[in-house]
């Protein structure tokens, strides 16, 4: 039995009455140890800030395991939720306090899957935020590797000052971030 | 230890979703990437995904109970399952969902055409499917409203929903319209979608035998997320 999909659409301009949490961009509780705050600003093709846009982040925790029953690992029970959620601001910027999270074991460098959805998105559209102090597993990264340099350069954070990285997103045009077909 | 690559999730078929760049919506020409999407295989980051179930307040499902009067116009029920494509219930996922008020007006300091706002009416609600995979709202009825996309644009009236599933590659954010609206044919969002078939799942339809007696019309609306390629392990066989 195969049944057919529910199509996508939009958020639409107005979704901050349905998807605003006031804590959603805390991954983890502010003042923890190691806790870092991912940040950028969403652009579009015309260079402008996008500041009716959401981006949420799925990852791993610290050891690089997923409190999820489908990580053949076990879920890890750590109560880890991993998830945050950023709506942007009049400037265009989103913001989402977290941890670095650790290596899978699967060959892929630290990571973590971004989805971001705006007015004029009528699909979500997904991208990675990989770590500018891992180079070396960056290198190996199955991901990473297959991308032309400039382009592979898109998905890396970039350090901003002390437990800051800065990841800006560019739906299109010059520095067009690599978005990923899941 | 090494990670066996688990399965992962099936592609939608062609002309279920829309594509990126649809110039008739006019937003997505600037917002949408002009380089092809590089294809990610499904590693553990994909076959898993937030489960939240936490922060649900007792009010969240009824959208006609969050203040201290009754919102104006029809009070209705919207209900459904939410499946994978292989026809299994998604239980304990997140539903989420916001609307425009009665008059078409969304309460959001950025929409301000000459609607009425309603000081007993938000638009936004959540839920968390049952063990069966179903969830219930209730809410009123959303009216239409004009968008400035093109001559005379009126948004079909639609309830917005954002689902979780399981896993990553079920997120999915659409929305619900309601039978027989006579806007679909001049509304560029709903026409995104290139096949007609699957444009008609997101028209929800009207049911008598939920319909509450003295109360509430009622609509159900099924969801369907994307299935696994193959089950992730193998289950004991009678
Ligand atoms: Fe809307």
């Amino acid at each position: 039995m195969s049944e057919l999909l529910t199509p996508s659409q939009t958020v639409g301009p107005f979704l901050s009455l349905g998807l605003t949490w006031p804590t959603g961009h805390l991954v983890v509780p502010e003042g923890t140890p190691g806790a870092v705050l991912v940040s950028g600003v969403l652009y579009d093709g015309a260079g402008d800030p996008v500041t009716d846009g959401i981006v949420e982040t799925w990852q791993a925790d610290a050891d690089g395991r997923f409190d999820h029953p489908d990580d053949p690992r076990g879920a890890s029970g750590s109560g880890f939720a991993g998830f945050g959620r950023s709506a942007t601001d009049e400037d265009g910027r989103y913001r989402v306090l977290t941890v670095k999270p650790g290596p899978v074991g699967d060959g892929q460098a630290p990571h973590i899957d971004v989805s971001v959805f705006a007015r004029g998105l009528l699909d979500r559209v997904v991208t990675r935020i990989y770590f500018p102090d891992e180079a070396a597993a960056n290198a190996t990264d199955p991901l990473l590797a297959s991308l032309p340099p400039e382009r592979a350069a898109t998905l890396v954070a970039q350090p901003a000052g002390d437990g800051v990285l800065r990841f800006d997103i560019r739906l299109q045009g010059a520095g067009e971030t690599v978005f990923l077909l899941v | 230890m090494t990670i066996p690559h688990p399965a992962g999730y099936r592609v939608p078929p062609e002309g279920t979703h829309p594509p990126l760049l649809s110039p008739g919506y006019r937003s997505t020409v600037l917002r949408s990437p002009s380089q092809p999407l590089v294809v990610l295989p499904h590693r553990l980051t994909e076959v898993t995904g937030p489960l939240l179930t936490g922060d649900i307040g007792p009010r969240d499902h009824d959208l006609t109970a969050q203040h201290a009067g009754e919102p104006q116009g029809q009070r209705i029920v919207v209900f459904g399952q939410v499946r994978d494509s292989d026809g299994r219930a998604v239980p304990d996922t997140l539903v989420e969902v916001w609307q425009a008020n009665a008059a078409g007006r969304y309460h959001h300091a950025r929409d301000n055409w000459p609607a009425p706002l309603d000081p007993n009416f938000t638009g936004g609600g959540r839920v968390v499917t049952d063990a069966g995979g179903n969830y219930t709202f209730t809410t009123i009825k959303p009216g239409a409203y004009p968008w400035g996309n093109h001559h005379n644009a009126w948004r079909p009236a639609h309830i917005h929903f954002s689902l979780f599933g399981r896993a990553f590659p079920q997120r999915l954010v659409t929305q619900m319209y309601f039978p027989d609206d006579p806007l679909f044919a001049q509304d560029p969002i709903f026409n995104s979608v290139p096949d007609e078939k699957a444009r008609r799942r997101m028209v929800s339809t009207f049911d008598l035998d939920a319909t509450r007696p003295e109360w509430a019309l009622a609509y159900r609306f099924d969801i369907v997320l994307r299935g696994r390629e193959q089950t992730p392990f193998e289950e004991p066989h009678e």
